[in-house]
This record gives structure tokens, C-alpha cells and sequence, in this order.
């Protein structure tokens, strides 16, 4: 007789999916609701789940205080890259899916009354990657807050540059970095928040820059995805590679923050990150 | 102390090495996929001349610097002074090896945290002391181990980046081989960005493009020429100013051709660029980067053309400031979470 299996279809049918979400760290379903309030976060096992723009937006500004800028930027496809989709109709899927025009959401908003510039990036669209648009983003919100000496916030969460713009995806590390390199020169604070995941270009240009970085715990940090790292030497990787707490470890992070103590912490750090006054000021 | 590397035995090593790779016979008519992937092996052709070999044609002596002053020397990366065609100048490059033993040494051309920050420290050197910087990108992608990650490897190419950005002093890159990604660009921004004809510039490696977008990395001659790769297709879209032809057979069969081409034009680039004032140069390059990229600016801040099924961004940010957080819309599916993670490996 043949062993006969628990049937898990009933189980998975008593959970429907818009009421319920399975932890993927601890396997407890969690009821959608309760979920919420708990911030996205497992309240069993603290798994900080991932947050569409919009919802971490909402957990980190004052109620009512962002005003968005440059929503209208949309994606183009410069290199008529198809694979096994094409790129535009992967561009339309992800809008369709986040309700975003694009992976990051730029503008100012107030943080306990603080004013700052900020950009927060969504992986539910295209992985978070970074192509022009991103880029543009953080560069123009780089330019405005120099402009309006107030400190720049970017919360990352993407997988990299955006291989379906190719090098014009890549250079975009450098559009952000000189953008960042006039911020630190006129002394405006840049503070840089990693969710998981922050990788590829993203952690190797804009967000490993922050006058103080912040990441949230247990997310993917790290520049070379770890597929890669394996594959290319033949080598262990160590427990907690490319955790946060990996990277706090080796002094790449100034702070681990629970989601809930994120928006407590910000202002605080805040309270100290004063953009210097200049040109009247002197002499 | 210091080193002079004069030219180098350099035929009779290569008599004693493998024969020489493919030759590059590269058919218009033929599939597209063959003509780029040809100039992917050309790339990476073991005899390709490195950024040492070049100056031993180019420069009138290079003394090298070793050592970032905070961790150790990586020799990924050489640097050091040179004079090339009159001009005394700073040098950043690549140094993949030319036999096993070699490529131990040098860890296969792909550089460590410590060789960028040395590249930081000669060009920081360069600014001082006014010396224009010329760069030589010959580099499958910076080392993806965990030495790399724990000293920070995506630090330092950002920094370097930034660096670049702002140097009060002209640079002429050249991308000599493969431009592997940010390891490539760590040491590629310039003023001019110059290619030799069969180099190579990507976003990942055609392999790494594979397999995330085609799930197998046999397909990366058709990643190769989806990304555009090419020294031609580079300088279409404006990431590379211009295109340095080399020997017909490849820059391998006669470095000293291909050292006085490239010689010819950094001379020429060089030229023009120690006239600009460098509160000048630094606004060009920073516009040059700031409009690289392309997108669309539309006037109404509504979303997509096709209608979302869930509300946008601004019906949805009005719902959370109106109710509150207890108003967050939808929880989030895990189901959409389910794509291909379009992420950049090396």
C-alpha cells in the first residue's frame, strides 16, 4: 500500500490568499489585517516583510505631508531590448501590477515636522532596478534638496541596475554620485535606509553613500548576488552573508533599525543632520 | 621602490603560450549574434594587450605606485605616473595576467576593494599635483568573494565613482577589453570616453544576463547583443565618444599598432582637454552624466495608459492620509512578488 501524504490543498484553501500571508521566515500564516498593523512585520519571528512605496511612505512621513514631484516620468526602451518578454510590456506589467510609473516615488515630505527630500524605492516593480527613470529621480531629488538645504532621505529596495537599459542603466551610478558629490560639498545631510534587498548598482552607487546608513534587519545587502559569489570561487560563504548585520559588522551600516523604531530614529538623527548654513551666514 | 617597465619580451612569450584564439572574421550578412559574440571573444582574448602593455608602446617610461595606505596592493589595477606623448600624466588600469601563474597574481584582472582605493588615492594625487588621469578598463567585473563584500567592495566603487565625477582635473578613459558592469565604471568615468573597436561595455556579463532573463546562460550570445554591447552600439548611445579601430585581425595580433592608434587619439584628447579651467571641465562632466539616460517626461501625473486594477499612487496616498495607516491599501500579495529578480550579479 502506498504511504499515503498529509493532503495540504485543503489547508492552503482554509487560507485565501486576500485574507492571509504565510511567513516566509517562520511559516505562521498571519492574518492580513493584523499584518498591517504590525507594520509588515511577522509579529512571531520579526521577518520585516518587504513595503510598496506607498506604505512606506505612509509609515515614515507626517500624515498628510508628501507632495510628490516628477510622477510623470516614465521608462522608455533606448535599446529595443527583448528577451523573453519585451521591455515595454514588462514596464506596462509592473505598472500595471504596483500602481507606480516606475521603481522609485520622489518628493518632499516632513518627518515629526522636519522637512526632507525623499525617495523610496518599490521591488514589486521590475525588482527595484534601477534605469533612468530611477536614476532621475534620485539625481533631480539630490539637485532639490541641495537646492532647498534640506536633508535627503532614500529608502532602497531593488535588485540593481536595469539590465533591459544596459550601460545607460549602469551610468546612472554616476549620475546619482555626482548629484550626491554636490550635496556633501554644500554639507546638506544624505541619509541612506536599506530594506532588503539593496544590491548590484543600487548598493554600489547611492545607498552605500549616506552620511549615516541605516538598513532594516535581515535584508540582503551586498554588491555581487551570492549565486554569483559561489559560482565564480569555490568558497564557503559565511553564515549571514550579506545580512544587515553582516555589514553593520564589517562597518558598512551605522545602525540596524527595527521598521518600528525606523521613523523614531530618523528624526532623531535628524535632529542632528542640520544642513549648514551658507553664503549669508559667512564672513 | 620604484619600477620601469621597459617593453617587455612580449613575442617570445607568446610563442610559447596557446595559439592564438579565433581569428575575428565577422560577416555583416551573418547572424547578428555571431558578429557581437565574436567581439565578446576578442574582449577576452588571453593575448589581448593590458593596460601595461600598452604603456610599455605608448608611454616613454611609467613608474608605478603600489599600495591603498589602508589595507594592501592590489595588483588588479596598476597605477602609477607615465609620459605619454609629451604629456605627464597620472595612470589607472586593469591588469588582467597573460599565463596562469600571472592571473593568480593579479586574481584574474578582477580588482578588489584595496585596487580601487588605490586608483582613488593616485587619482586624489593626480588632482594635486594637476596631472591629467588616463584610465585603461580591461575587467570581467569586480571580485564578487566575500573579501571583497566584507572590505567593501560596493563602497569603493561608489566612491570612486563620486570621485570621478568631481576630479579638478581632465580624464581620458579607455575601454581596452571587457567593460565588466561597475567594476568597469569605478575607473570609466571621464571626460572622453574612448573603446578599441573589438571592446566590450555591459551592465552584467552576457552570461549573468542569461541566466536571470533566459534562465540559461548558454543564451548569452543573444544577451550580448540584446544589451548592446559592442564599442559601436556604445558609442550610438553616446556612452562612449569614440571608437579606436584596431589591427584587422584583432588587437592581439599587433599591440604596437593598437598602442600607437590609442596613443594617437589620448595625445590628441589630451590636447584639448589641459586647456579647458577645470571649474569648466567639472560642470561638462557632470552634465555629461547628468543627461545620460533616457526616459519620458509626461505633464499629467496619472499613471499608466492601460487602466490599473488597483487605484494609483496619488488615489492611494490620499486614502492613507484621509484614513490614516489603518486605511493601507491591499496588503501586499506575496503572488506579485513572484517575478524573475531583474538584478545586475557582477
Amino acid at each position: 500500500m502506498p504511504v499515503k501524504f498529509p493532503q495540504f490543498r485543503s489547508r492552503r484553501e482554509a487560507f485565501p490568499e486576500s485574507l492571509w500571508t504565510r511567513c516566509p521566515s517562520c511559516e505562521e500564516q498571519l492574518f492580513n489585517k493584523q499584518l498591517e498593523k504590525a507594520m509588515n512585520v511577522c509579529p512571531s519571528c520579526a521577518h520585516h516583510f518587504r513595503l510598496s512605496a506607498p506604505v512606506r511612505l505612509g509609515q515614515l512621513l507626517d500624515e498628510g505631508s508628501f507632495e510628490e514631484r516628477d510622477s510623470g516620468l516614465i521608462s522608455v526602451d533606448p535599446l529595443g531590448f527583448v528577451d523573453q518578454k519585451t521591455y515595454p510590456d514588462r514596464i506596462a506589467a509592473a505598472q500595471v501590477s504596483t500602481g507606480l510609473n516606475d521603481a522609485a516615488v520622489w518628493g518632499f515630505g516632513k518627518v515629526e515636522g522636519t522637512q526632507v527630500a525623499i525617495v523610496v524605492m518599490d521591488f514589486g516593480f521590475m525588482g527595484g532596478s534601477m534605469g533612468a527613470v530611477v536614476g532621475e529621480k534620485v539625481a533631480r531629488a539630490a539637485e532639490a534638496s541641495l537646492e532647498e538645504r534640506v536633508p535627503l532621505v532614500v529608502v532602497s529596495a531593488s535588485g540593481g541596475a536595469r539590465m533591459q537599459e544596459g550601460t545607460l542603466a549602469l551610468m546612472q551610478l554616476a549620475k546619482t554620485m555626482a548629484a550626491l558629490e554636490r550635496l556633501r560639498d554644500a554639507g546638506v545631510p544624505y541619509v541612506s535606509v536599506m530594506s532588503d534587498p539593496t544590491t548590484g548598482g543600487v548598493f554600489a552607487s547611492y545607498a552605500a553613500m549616506g552620511d549615516v546608513n541605516l538598513a532594516e534587519p535581515n535584508a540582503l545587502i551586498g554588491f555581487a548576488g551570492a549565486r554569483v559569489a559561489a559560482g565564480t570561487i569555490s568558497q564557503e560563504l559565511p553564515p549571514g552573508f550579506q545580512r544587515s548585520e553582516f555589514l553593520y559588522g564589517h562597518g558598512f551600516i551605522d545602525r540596524v533599525v527595527t521598521r518600528a523604531e525606523l521613523r523614531r530614529e530618523l528624526t532623531e538623527l535628524l535632529h542632528y543632520l542640520v544642513p549648514r548654513r551658507l553664503e549669508p551666514a559667512r564672513g | 621602490m620604484v619600477d620601469r617597465l621597459l617593453r617587455r619580451g612580449r613575442d617570445a612569450d607568446r610563442d610559447a603560450a596557446e595559439p592564438a584564439d579565433l581569428p575575428p572574421a565577422i560577416d555583416p550578412d551573418a547572424d547578428p549574434k555571431d558578429g557581437v559574440w565574436a567581439r565578446v571573444q576578442l574582449a577576452r582574448n588571453l593575448r589581448r594587450p593590458r593596460t601595461l602593455e600598452l604603456l610599455g608602446v605608448m608611454a616613454d617610461e611609467f613608474i608605478e605606485l603600489h599600495g591603498d595606505r589602508l589595507f594592501g596592493d592590489d595588483e588588479a589595477i596598476v597605477a602609477g605616473f607615465a609620459t605619454i606623448g609629451g604629456h605627464r600624466v597620472a595612470v589607472v588600469g586593469q591588469q588582467k595576467g597573460q599565463d596562469t601563474e600571472e592571473n593568480v597574481r593579479r586574481n584574474f584582472g578582477m580588482p578588489h576593494p584595496e585596487g580601487y582605493r588605490k586608483a582613488m588615492r593616485v587619482m586624489e594625487l593626480a588632482e594635486r599635483c594637476g596631472l591629467p588621469v588616463v584610465t585603461f578598463v580591461d575587467v570581467p567585473g569586480a571580485h564578487p568573494g566575500p573579501e571583497s563584500e566584507e572590505r567593501g567592495i560596493a563602497e569603493a566603487i561608489a566612491r570612486s565613482v563620486g570621485l570621478m565625477t568631481r576630479l579638478r582635473t581632465p580624464i581620458v578613459s579607455v575601454i581596452t577589453g571587457e567593460g565588466g558592469s561597475g567594476g568597469a565604471l569605478a575607473i570609466a568615468v571621464g571626460d572622453v570616453v574612448l573603446a578599441l573597436e573589438n571592446a566590450v561595455y555591459s551592465v552584467i556579463s552576457p552570461e549573468g544576463c542569461a541566466s536571470i532573463l533566459w534562465r540559461t546562460s548558454d543564451e548569452a550570445p543573444a544577451a550580448a547583443l540584446a544589451m548592446r554591447m559592442s564599442a559601436q552600439d556604445q558609442q550610438a548611445l553616446g556612452v562612449v565618444d569614440e571608437v579606436i579601430p584596431e589591427p584587422p585581425a584583432g588587437a592581439h595580433t599587433d599591440p604596437e599598432e593598437t598602442g600607437r592608434r590609442l596613443k594617437a587619439a589620448i595625445v590628441r584628447e589630451l590636447d584639448r582637454l589641459v586647456t579647458i579651467p577645470p571649474d569648466v571641465l567639472v560642470e561638462q562632466r557632470y552634465r555629461r552624466y547628468r543627461s545620460i539616460g533616457a526616459f519620458e517626461e509626461t505633464a499629467a501625473p496619472e499613471p499608466t495608459p492601460t487602466v490599473p486594477p488597483r487605484p494609483g499612487l496619488a488615489e492611494r496616498l490620499r486614502g492613507l492620509i484621509e484614513a490614516g495607516q489603518r486605511a493601507i491599501p491591499a496588503p501586499l500579495p506575496v503572488g506579485r512578488r513572484q517575478e524573475p529578480p531583474a538584478r545586475e550579479d557582477v
